[in-house]
């Protein structure tokens, strides 16, 4: 049933993107089962802890994580990747995990989380299901975070799977370089090349949907088409740094 | 005078429009029968949908004590001074002139669920096919240390609107120049939860034109509650250095209240006050627990008609239902008994059954024309009442913003008061 949902979403995409675009959740689907999160999180226990009595360790503790500014735990030594993400806006909930578990770099740049990701979306819903558990109730709180999210999309795979043009990503790269480097140096505004194409276009995506926050490049990212991300991240997968 | 006037004319009114189908008088013996248990947001609203679209082919009777309702929503507006008590009162009479509604002024002491009657306290016994239970709540006895039901007279919790209110605020006015207003915030779940924040807007708001140097201290066993930045804001603007909220940090969990002495201890610390407003731990309206459908605190209810768990023949809405995301307020309780009186209607009359679904908004007044919100939309699951979306007030709006938001939640009010009464 669920699953029944998501796939409808995944198919959906174009349209979807439509009503985000005026914020407005169309469609919702659960989080996913809280019990197979809970099994998931062993993933995450070497670094996190979460309930009661909860500490930072490696990397801060998750309680009362939905609806929380990104790097605010007080005390808690953070990269400077999230701070500047943070700065950007970068707030938890259930779509920006979604985005941060699937690949922790695609919507933080130079995050320390060293994680993989989770590249299943299911898997990516149960887990969030299990860290909802440790935040604010609504039924006592009313704002706090839904309990049901429409964050279970992934990005359609035909989007994935467009072939860029590397010599137009060249042209249009003009409209980056004015601030991302080309040798890759970070003076304060991440490097964006040798990334994996993929991962490129993830990222574009994320900031088209304004999952991933950042005024400037929200807006970058907003104008360009399908077309043109993928031909930006051919060009810059294979800038040699 | 208005009142007898106004029954009338909604009377002829519904009347004049339902020629072909004459309430009252269609009912045989067999029409089914629904009783509604608590005249309030849930019950009154359920009692209306039922009978409005069924069309005389549902008997409903409504049963409820107090023959003049008063609404515990914008009853901190009457503590502010904003609104009067008349503006809050109600009467059924419009549910049975209107209506054909079968209005019972009387407890409800008793259900026997497996002859699916009410026993009242008059002695009657009322069968039913279905039961709505909406009793509101009830406290927790011995939530606040040295307080009882018995000391609500000296320490009002005035958390059920009417007498308590009017008491509440005599008071507050009584108090003495640069006196000191006391609450005990209840721990979650509690209904209304921004109301004892507005509650103390309000009495700040009293205060600042009565008695300009008096104090508001409030002891709350929670770090954190509803709007509770727009809140913090609200107060410095406009009653800097008035309040004095004490979080559980600082021992506002540990409380204890002696009426007779009129003191408040905090932690220990023991502090002489004027008023003390104790609004204890809640749970559901006594009826649930002896109907048997309370889980010793709430009802538990399916999302999707808000049936008990423990009897399919027995409903619960509003505060007393435990459904998972939904706050305990009159908007939730509105919202929750219209799909409710849909699904009855449908297993009972053969109607068309619509997919449920729920909103909420609470508004809350800080100061005059300023008022905040916050919102949310709700589906059911197999699992509960899930929040799907919503909104808040942002800090720092403009005041034209706030201005409207209070006009908005006066509508609201003028809105659902006849969407529960006619």
């Amino acid at each position: 049933m669920v699953s029944g949902l998501r796939l409808f979403l995944m198919t959906a995409t174009g349209i979807w993107f439509g009503f985000l675009l005026l914020g407005q959740a169309a469609f919702a689907v659960e989080l996913g089962d809280k019990e197979k999160g809970r099994k998931l999180f062993k993933l995450c226990k070497n670094c996190h802890q979460i309930g009661q009595g909860a500490k930072n360790r490696i990397g801060p503790h998750l309680n009362l994580l939905f609806g929380r500014k990104a790097a605010s735990i007080d005390g808690f030594r953070y990269s400077k990747g999230i701070k500047r993400a943070a700065a950007g806006g970068l707030e938890w909930h259930a779509d920006t995990l979604s985005a941060y578990l699937e690949n922790p770099k695609n919507l933080v740049s130079g995050t320390r989380m060293n994680f993989a990701g989770m590249k299943d979306l299911d898997q990516r819903m149960d887990l969030i299901a299990y860290l909802r558990l440790f935040s604010d109730n609504p039924a006592d709180i009313p704002e706090a975070d839904p309990t049901i999210s429409d964050a279970g999309h992934d990005l359609d795979p035909a989007i994935l799977a467009l072939k860029g043009d590397p010599d137009y990503g060249d042209y249009l790269s003009g409209e980056c370089t004015a601030c991302h480097q080309t040798s890759g140096q970070d003076d304060g505004v991440p490097s964006i090349v040798a990334w994996p194409e993929d991962d490129f276009v993830r990222a574009m995506h994320a900031y088209k949907k304004q999952v991933r926050q950042h005024p400037v490049m929200q807006m970058i990212a907003g104008r360009l088409s399908d077309d043109e991300i993928a031909s930006l991240a051919a060009f810059f997968a294979n800038i040699k740094e | 005078m208005g009142l007898d006037r106004r029954v009338f004319m909604g009377g002829a009114a519904v009347a004049a429009s339902s020629l072909a189908m004459p309430y009252g008088f269609a009912k045989g013996n067999g029409t089914p029968k629904v009783v509604v248990i608590g005249g309030g947001a849930g019950g009154a609203t359920a009692a209306r949908y039922l009978a409005k679209d069924s069309k005389g082919a549902l008997d409903v009777t409504l049963i409820e004590p107090s023959r003049s309702y008063y609404t515990c929503f914008f009853s901190n507006l009457y503590l502010g001074g904003f609104k009067n008590l008349d503006d809050l009162v109600h009467s059924y009479g419009t549910l049975a002139s209107g209506y054909g509604i079968n209005v019972v002024h009387d407890w409800a002491i008793g259900v026997d669920r497996d002859k699916k009657y009410v026993t009242l306290a008059g002695g009657a016994q009322v069968p039913y096919d279905k039961l709505i239970l909406s009793p509101g709540i009830d406290f927790v006895e011995g939530g606040v240390a040295g307080w009882d039901i018995l000391a609500q007279n000296k320490m009002p919790h005035a958390y059920k609107a009417g007498s308590q209110t009017e008491l509440l605020k005599a008071q507050v006015m009584a108090m003495p120049a640069g006196g000191v207003f006391a609450m005990v915030a209840p721990p979650n779940p509690f209904r209304c939860p921004p109301g004892p924040y507005e509650r103390i807007s309000m009495v700040a708001h009293l205060l600042k034109t009565h008695n300009p140097t008096a104090k508001i201290l409030v002891a709350d066993p929670k770090p954190k509650f509803s709007k509770m930045a727009l809140f913090q804001e609200g107060w410095g603007t406009h009653y800097d250095g008035m309040i004095d909220w004490i979080g559980p940090d600082f021992g506002g969990d540990n409380v204890v209240v002696n009426p007779d002495e009129m003191t408040l201890s905090i932690d220990g610390e023991v502090t002489k006050v004027d008023v003390c407003n104790v609004i204890p731990a809640m749970k559901a309206g006594r009826i649930a627990e002896v109907a048997g459908v309370s889980d010793g605190r709430w009802a538990p209810v399916n999302a999707k008609d808000m049936s008990s768990k423990a009897d399919k023949n027995i409903h619960v809405l509003g505060d007393a239902a435990l459904q998972g995301d939904m706050p305990k307020s009159g908007f939730a309780a509105n919202s929750q008994a219209k799909v409710c009186a849909n699904a009855i209607r449908g297993e009972l009359t053969g109607s068309k059954v619509f997919p449920a679904k729920f909103s909420n908004t609470c508004w809350s007044l800080i100061d005059d024309d300023d008022g905040v919100k916050v919102g949310a939309s709700y589906k059911a699951t197999d699992e509960k009442i899930a929040k799907v979306s919503g909104f808040i007030s942002k800090i720092g709006e403009d005041a034209a913003t706030r201005a409207n938001n209070y006009k908005e939640s006066e509508g609201w009010y003028a809105g659902i008061t006849k969407d529960m009464f006619g």
